[in-house]
């Protein structure tokens, strides 16, 4: 209440101003320079705001970063994180250091050791581990930014930013903050007296400062095909037989290992032979995968929206704006926060690989020691239920699960796992109990972490084949059908031979030779790319890959 | 093709598989050296489905292993019989 | 549907034999059902192979009779232990015998056998000496690189003693693998991670534009093929000419050229740019390659 008993409606806007006000003796209007950002972010942040310090996946705010972990603990503490990804060291120093103590965020890959282990000490409060989408909504409710850190690729004398071809979570993250009076302050690689394009307006952006280097990105989604392995080979036709060709499925997602890869390189030969397209595979959403470059490149597929963007892949998409989103710059234009909402609505189909399985068919990539979180993977490997709108295998799929109903017609998304039985000598795919839960006790987790719950998994593909979890009828015929695929894994030999012969005749379990695979025709020589090299020769000399991926 | 064969190559996670004539046209004989140990019931597995999905008969299998999962064991082992009829 | 090939870098020791030869032609000496294992390896409790890593034996290419060969880079890189190295001494103390129209060597290898050292040093320098023996008695050897491991070590000196040296540009050719140089000079001297520069200093461009590879040819076990069979050192069985000592002349006058021009140059990239080809090298198929190499003067 003021003092004449009404309610100030301002406080957020005034808290705002107050803040800039404390900037002003370390910056130049918007302009900041990199000597003076340290005390600039020790004048801004006030203890126990909640801060995005941008980590994607791939592009991060390093020098930010760094700034942030420079700051006095004594005057900065006690920060609540919310951002979707943990990759740089300096986002553990942060906690370890006291200027941050609470985290909410998504996905933590290259840190989930040390995160596992500063849980452990007690050194951090993690609030969630949300998907992506989970996390952009809650910005949007309790979880708003009261400062972001971002980072862009060039700003303009007025302030204008342009984030180049991996826009990621930027344009969600200024969103959330910059309308709920928080202050936005970004890294930029370059200044420029025009920007090829405007994705972040300038009176979203309070401040900006030139880095000293290109902010880092990470080259995650490149999958080498010289590693890919015959058995690979034979789950990728498996699929595409089974389930691609058997349902036509024409928009979809695709995980990010050597299965899906595998898949991506089969497409324009066995695919083609299978008389495949234009049926399948035709619209994406997907980060531009080097290995999708000869499905593009023989007219398989019509369109690609991304995540985000792939390094080397820049000139590649840029070249080819019938099929990516590009600006009129010519530059890919990607979105996190747009590209799970296609793929979690607007997708017939998610298929990736997993670590591990269980009876129920719940899956995890969780592993003792570590924390990583789940990404996007969640929103797109489930059923849509609030979807309204009807495909053809979305019918055919709901068809299948409802065989017995007659009350209400209802379509169902294919959610599919691939996973080979056996990883290693001693560590099979197929599991009674999932580490997840004891991931979970030894974390004091209130889930345990669980990538894909069972009842949204429609199909699970292994060399031995395919088994439909949409056809079974009860929980004893789905556990069976998961054995009757599972192998020479302890899971897999405890199955009931009838029960899985039974399945087997009514089309819920397919083997290889009951989908017309000859197990001997998969050889890499279906690959329609064997190394890195062959995808630059197919891309025309267009992709660029780094250098740990080139052997000339 | 001639007895006897070899397919595959002893490289991590892979292995080599030689067919050769046995003696007893009612006998398929195994011989299997490997570097990972503790994995006999899961051997065993693996072989037993295999001779009764194959006419092995009259066979003899023998197996260096370097850490080849059964998937690639299978495979292998359906390589190595399938060539003796396809002459290939 | 794209065109398929044989890849030579991904097949077997095996397969590159089949696909080489004339079909059916292939007959192999101390096959694998005679279990010629290495003792050494078992002792070790290490994995043994029944061929010990190489394939010897003879048969024909275009008809000709060849003596052939194929090292096994994938089994313990390609090493040369005692067993491995008695066969490909043996092969090669044959074909001075027999005089076939051609020795192939398939050299995959890092060279000697660390759980065998000794025994494969011996084996190295006898195979050396077999070599010398086999071109003295008229018959051109060839040297086929590229495999996984590439011609490193003992393997990369047997491989330019031979006549004619045929590489893709996946093969390497070196004395000390990178590894090598890694741990014994550091990292700062060779960073063996860096895939791109391994193969730009290694690899089948550099060593054919250098001299140390008469043929470069894409990764296709035909196009080797196509390489041996069209050599006039296979299709003409007189042109052999022994080393004379004006040819020597030529040849250390050459080596001398090439030390003075490329003294200090540490990275291929260095000897592009100078040729005016910069980056577009790495993208060159190898018939571009050859192209560019006549047009430079270099072939």
């Amino acid at each position: 209440m003021n003092a004449d008993g009404h309610r100030a409606w301002n406080t957020r806007k005034l808290a705002r101003q107050e803040r800039l006000t404390r900037a002003i003796p370390f910056t130049r209007g918007k302009e900041v320079s990199p000597s003076r950002l340290v005390p600039l972010l020790e004048a801004l942040l006030e203890p126990g705001d909640r801060v995005c310090l941008e980590g994607n996946n791939q592009k991060q705010a390093d020098f930010l970063a760094t700034a942030l972990c420079a700051c006095s603990p004594g005057q900065v503490h006690d920060l609540h994180l919310v951002q979707s990804v943990l990759a740089l060291p300096e986002h553990m120093d942060l906690f370890e250091r006291g200027i941050a103590r609470r985290l909410d965020f998504s996905f933590s890959g290259p840190q989930s050791r040390r995160l596992a282990r500063l849980v452990q000490a007690r050194q951090i409060e993690i609030g969630a581990i949300h998907t992506y989408l989970e996390l952009f909504g809650r910005y949007f409710m309790d979880l708003t930014p009261d400062v972001c850190l971002i980072a862009a690729q060039a700003v303009d004398a007025s302030g204008n930013l342009y984030l180049g071809p991996n826009t990621e979570d930027t344009p969600v993250i200024v969103e959330a903050t910059a309308f709920r009076n928080g202050v936005v302050l970004a890294q930029v690689n370059e200044r420029l007296e025009q920007l090829p394009r405007v994705d972040i307006p300038a009176d979203w952006v309070d401040f900006h400062v030139l880095a000293p280097s290109p902010c880092h990105v990470e080259p995650l989604f490149t999958r080498d095909p010289a590693h890919i392995t015959e058995i690979q080979v034979l789950m990728a036709m498996m699929a595409l037989r089974g389930i691609y060709a058997e349902y036509g499925v024409e928009r979809l997602n695709h995980g990010i290992g050597y299965d899906t890869a595998a898949i991506e390189l089969l497409l324009p030969t066995y695919g083609e032979a299978l008389g495949l397209k234009g049926r399948v595979a035709r619209h994406w959403a997907l980060n531009p995968h080097p290995t999708l470059i000869p499905a593009i490149e023989s007219g398989f597929v019509e369109s690609v929206h991304s995540f985000g963007s792939e390094v080397g892949m820049e000139a590649y998409v840029a070249a080819r704006p019938d099929v990516f989103f590009t600006g009129h710059d010519g530059s890919l234009r990607s979105n996190r926060a747009f590209c799970q909402v296609a793929g979690l609505y607007a997708c017939d189909m998610f298929i990736g690989s997993t670590l591990q399985m269980d009876l129920q068919g719940n899956s995890s990539t969780a592993t003792l020691g570590r924390i990583t979180g789940f990404g996007g993977a969640p929103n797109m490997g489930s059923d849509a239920r609030g979807r309204r709108h009807a495909s053809a295998p979305w019918l055919k799929a709901g068809r299948e699960r409802d065989a017995a109903s007659e009350h209400m017609i209802q379509g169902r998304k294919l959610v599919v796992q691939t996973l080979e039985t056996w990883h290693s000598p001693g560590q099979p795919a197929f599991v009674e109990r999932l580490d997840a839960w004891q991931l979970r006790d030894d974390m004091g987790m209130a889930l345990p972490p669980v990538m894909i719950y069972g009842d949204d998994v429609s199909h699970v593909v292994t060399e031995e084949g395919i088994a439909n979890l949409l056809l079974c009828r009860t929980l004893e015929e789905r556990a069976q059908a998961i054995r009757g695929v599972a192998g020479f894994t302890p899971v897999g030999c405890a199955r009931d031979h009838r029960a899985v012969e039974n399945l087997r005749d009514r089309g819920i379990i397919r083997r290889p030779e009951d989908l017309g695979i000859d197990v001997r025709q998969a050889t890499r020589d279906l690959l329609a790319a064997r190394s890195v090299k062959d995808l630059v020769r197919l891309s025309g000399g267009l992709y660029q890959p780094p250098k740990q991926f080139r052997n000339w | 093709m001639e007895h006897p064969a070899l397919f595959g190559v002893v490289a991590s996670g892979n292995l080599e598989v030689l067919v050769e004539s046995g003696s007893d046209k009612t006998l398929c004989d195994f011989e299997v050296d490997t570097s990972a140990h503790g994995f006999a019931p899961v051997w065993q597995a693996v072989l037993e489905d295999f001779v009764t999905r194959y006419p092995v008969g009259g066979l003899k299998f023998s197996i260096h292993d370097a850490g080849a999962t059964p998937a690639v064991v299978h495979l292998r082992l359906v390589q190595a019989f399938h060539s003796l009829d396809s002459g290939s | 549907m794209m065109q398929r090939r044989c890849s030579f870098r991904e097949a077997t020791a095996r397969q590159r034999v089949a696909h080489l030869l004339d079909p059916g032609s292939f007959m192999e000496w101390l096959g694998p059902e005679q279990r010629l294992t290495s003792p050494h390896l078992a002792a070790l409790g290490a994995p043994v192979a029944f061929d010990d890593g190489v394939v010897i034996g003879a048969g024909r290419l275009h008809g000709e009779s060849v003596i052939v060969v194929a090292q096994e880079g994938v089994f313990n890189g390609g090493a040369v232990g005692e067993i491995h190295g008695a066969k490909v001494r043996g092969a090669l103390m044959r074909a001075a015998r027999e005089k076939p129209r051609a020795v192939l060597m398939l050299v995959d290898s890092g060279g000697v056998r660390l759980h065998e050292a000794n025994a494969g040093l011996l084996a190295i320098s006898e195979i050396m000496r077999a070599l010398f023996l086999v071109q003295e008695a008229g018959v051109p050897v060839f040297a086929l690189v590229g495999g996984t491991c590439g011609a490193f070590g003992g393997m990369g000196i047997v491989t330019r003693l031979c006549d004619v040296v045929v590489m893709s540009e996946e093969g390497r050719l070196g004395l000390s693998g990178p590894e090598v140089i890694e741990t014994v000079k550091g990292v700062e001297e060779f960073d063996s991670r860096d895939r791109a520069l391994v193969w730009r200093v290694t690899g089948g461009k550099i060593r054919r534009a250098l001299g140390e590879a008469q043929q470069l040819v894409e990764d296709d076990v035909a196009a080797f093929r196509e390489a041996v069979t069209t050599h006039t050192r296979f299709t003409d069985p007189q042109c052999h000419e022994a080393w004379s000592e004006e040819g020597l002349e030529r040849e250390q006058a050459r080596l001398s050229a090439r030390r003075r021009d490329y003294e200090g140059v540490r990275d291929a990239q260095v000897i592009w740019n100078g040729l005016g080809v910069g980056r577009q090298v790495a993208l060159m198929t190898s018939e571009e390659f050859n192209r560019f190499l006549q047009e430079a003067g270099l072939a």
